[in-house]
């Protein structure tokens, strides 16, 4: 095994005075170049599991280890070097008054030298595309662009891990298909390992397992086939049913008998196939 | 209220050499008790013509209806408060205007500024929060204890606190988890049907135009493009599609039925409600049969 991220045991609270755990004994862990979706209800700690990774959040108790390192005061920052996180909202993570100063932004916190940062930000912003934009002024793009070079400047950082905090939930559909896109690309390029906290079908589909949290607690792992097949319930865990389950629990109500495992819209299309003949 | 606009157009810093035109030509009506869904996608010209609904913007050209007033680039900027009152917009991410030190002061805040009293603010506060999803309890608790989702409820409160006519919505839902977007959008559902709420929906999501608009206006480059209802506008697919809108999964899916069925459904299906009640009768299930099946 291969493992990137390791977390055992973690527990977390807000505050002293909060009865309620935000992180309630969660273990788990990610090998190299795997894709975990991370799923649940808006308020069921998703976020919080994802900050502990790269130490924006200290655990009460439990353990993080990442690579070869059990995260420390002393290595945290080998850490967020080996971890790029893209959030919500586009319009709060730009800093550079242009495409390309933004993606070196991370670059020159790192003090590397001006030929090779030149380079970098070139390549990342190849990689997702957006190298046409270089000198465009971020406030311009759209929030699809947006992402992608946030993401562009993660690339140019070189990390292991890439988190995805709802990073298309802001997107019009267009935009959230183009920087899924971009991160399936990368994510092969790079052999990087993802973690994406989403309530998105389509993103939690791409990923090799799924990760479901309600309240603090880990109550679910499966491969998407695994937990798509839970039908009705995907509600409750914060996403959206896809929508062949959609139908079926629609069928279902009119008294037609319908397959209970989980069936994509081709599935569902050859299914009724099947269904029309026998009669 | 009836909301009609007639030949608007609006340029941004008009005779200046920085004009830009956002809309041109826009001809449409809003109907008194309708629920209409604006679409398009980035760009095309929906968050300025949701700003003429209440005048926060006059057209530069052509005159816009709001109920008794008509609105052109001449208006005076007096006495547009009171359209303000009728038309309520809840823009994106509305939480991020909340500021009172309670949820109470921050729903009354605004009837207060149109000089409706404190007592009787706060007491629309407290009725208005069971509409919402939150109970009186929260009157007294700082809006800033919240998730995300309860915010996004409270300033919602805010504007129904000014009793508006109409309410204006763009993209309601964004950013929420599938549960809490389907609650709030069957919230504004239930104050349009109960209540007679005139409802404007800015809106990608085209499932929520199937589920929820009985009119659809769709804006492009500026201008409106297309306007019918969703069943109408939603058979033609490929222009949708080709103007990045899409289509609504339901109706999606029936398509792709049709075709390799060779079905033809009519009328089109947009809930999966409607799409399963045609796919019994396209296999001849009866319904001594369905429930024999059960």
């Amino acid at each position: 095994m291969n493992e990137i991220i390791t977390l055992k045991n973690i527990s977390y609270k807000y505050t002293d005075e909060e009865t309620q755990y935000a992180l309630d004994n969660i273990s788990f862990s990610i090998e190299k170049g795997e894709w975990i979706a991370i799923i649940g209800p808006n308020g069921s700690g998703k976020s919080t599991l994802a900050k502990t990774i790269n130490g924006l959040v200290e655990p009460e108790s439990g353990e993080v280890k990442v690579g070869k390192f059990d995260l420390n005061e002393n290595n945290i920052w080998s850490i967020r070097e080996m971890v790029g996180m893209v959030f919500q909202n586009p319009d709060n993570q730009f800093v550079g008054s242009t495409v390309q100063d933004d993606v070196a932004f991370g670059l020159e916190n790192l003090g590397i030298p001006r030929d090779k940062m030149v380079e970098r930000v070139r390549d990342a912003l190849e990689k997702v595309n957006m190298l046409e934009f270089a000198e465009r002024e971020p406030a311009r793009l759209s929030g699809g662009q947006k992402q992608r070079v946030a993401i562009a400047g993660i690339v140019a950082l070189q990390p292991e891990i890439m988190i995805l905090d709802e990073a298309t939930s802001m997107l019009d559909p267009k935009g959230r298909e183009e920087v899924l896109r971009t991160v399936k690309e990368v994510k092969e390029r790079e052999n990087l390992s993802v973690i994406s906290i989403t309530h998105d079908i389509d993103e939690a589909a791409a990923a090799n397992r799924i990760i479901v949290m309600r309240a603090g607690k880990l109550v679910k792992e499966g491969t998407p086939e695994e937990i798509f097949s839970y039908g009705d319930q995907l509600i409750e865990m914060g996403l959206d049913l896809p929508f062949p389950e959609k139908l079926k629990s629609s069928m279902k109500e009119l008294g037609i008998r319908v397959p209970s495992e989980y069936l994509t819209e081709e599935g569902m299309v050859e299914w009724l196939w099947t269904y029309g003949s026998k009669k | 209220m009836d909301i009609r606009f007639e030949e608007v157009g609006y340029t941004y810093q008009k005779g200046t050499p920085f004009q830009s035109r956002a809309l041109y030509d826009i001809n449409l009506s809003i109907k008194d008790g309708g629920y209409t869904a604006l679409v398009g996608h980035t760009g095309s010209g929906k968050s300025t013509v949701l700003q003429h609904l209440n005048a926060l913007k006059k057209p530069t050209e052509g005159s816009i209806t709001i109920g008794e007033r008509v609105v052109t680039a001449a208006t005076d900027n007096k006495g547009l408060k009171s359209l303000r009152k009728k038309v309520g917009i809840v823009f994106q991410f509305p939480e991020a205007q909340l500021f009172e030190e309670t949820i109470g002061k921050d729903i009354a805040f605004g009837p207060k500024n149109f000089g409706v009293s404190e007592e009787e603010a706060i007491s629309r506060a407290k009725a208005l929060l069971p509409q919402v999803g939150l109970d009186e309890s929260f009157l007294d608790r700082s809006p800033f204890d919240l998730s995300g989702g309860q915010m996004r409820r409270v300033a919602i409160a805010g504007v129904l606190a000014l009793e508006p006519e109409v309410l204006v919505l763009d993209e309601p839902t964004a950013g929420l988890d599938p549960q809490g977007r389907k609650e709030i959008m069957d919230m504004f559902y239930n104050l349009y049907k109960t209540q007679g709420l005139t409802i404007v929906l800015v809106t990608h999501q085209m499932d929520d135009v199937a589920n929820y608009a009985d009119h659809m206006v769709v804006l492009e480059k500026g201008t409106v493009v297309k306007e019918g209802s969703p069943r109408e506008l939603f058979k033609e697919s490929d222009w949708l599609t080709s103007m990045q809108l899409g289509v609504p999964s339901t109706v999606h899916f029936a398509q792709e039925l049709e075709r390799k069925f060779e079905w033809a459904f009519d009328p089109l299906p947009l809930t999966t409600d409607e799409l399963a009640e045609q796919i019994k009768d396209r296999l001849g299930v009866t319904d001594q049969e369905a429930g024999d099946r059960v």
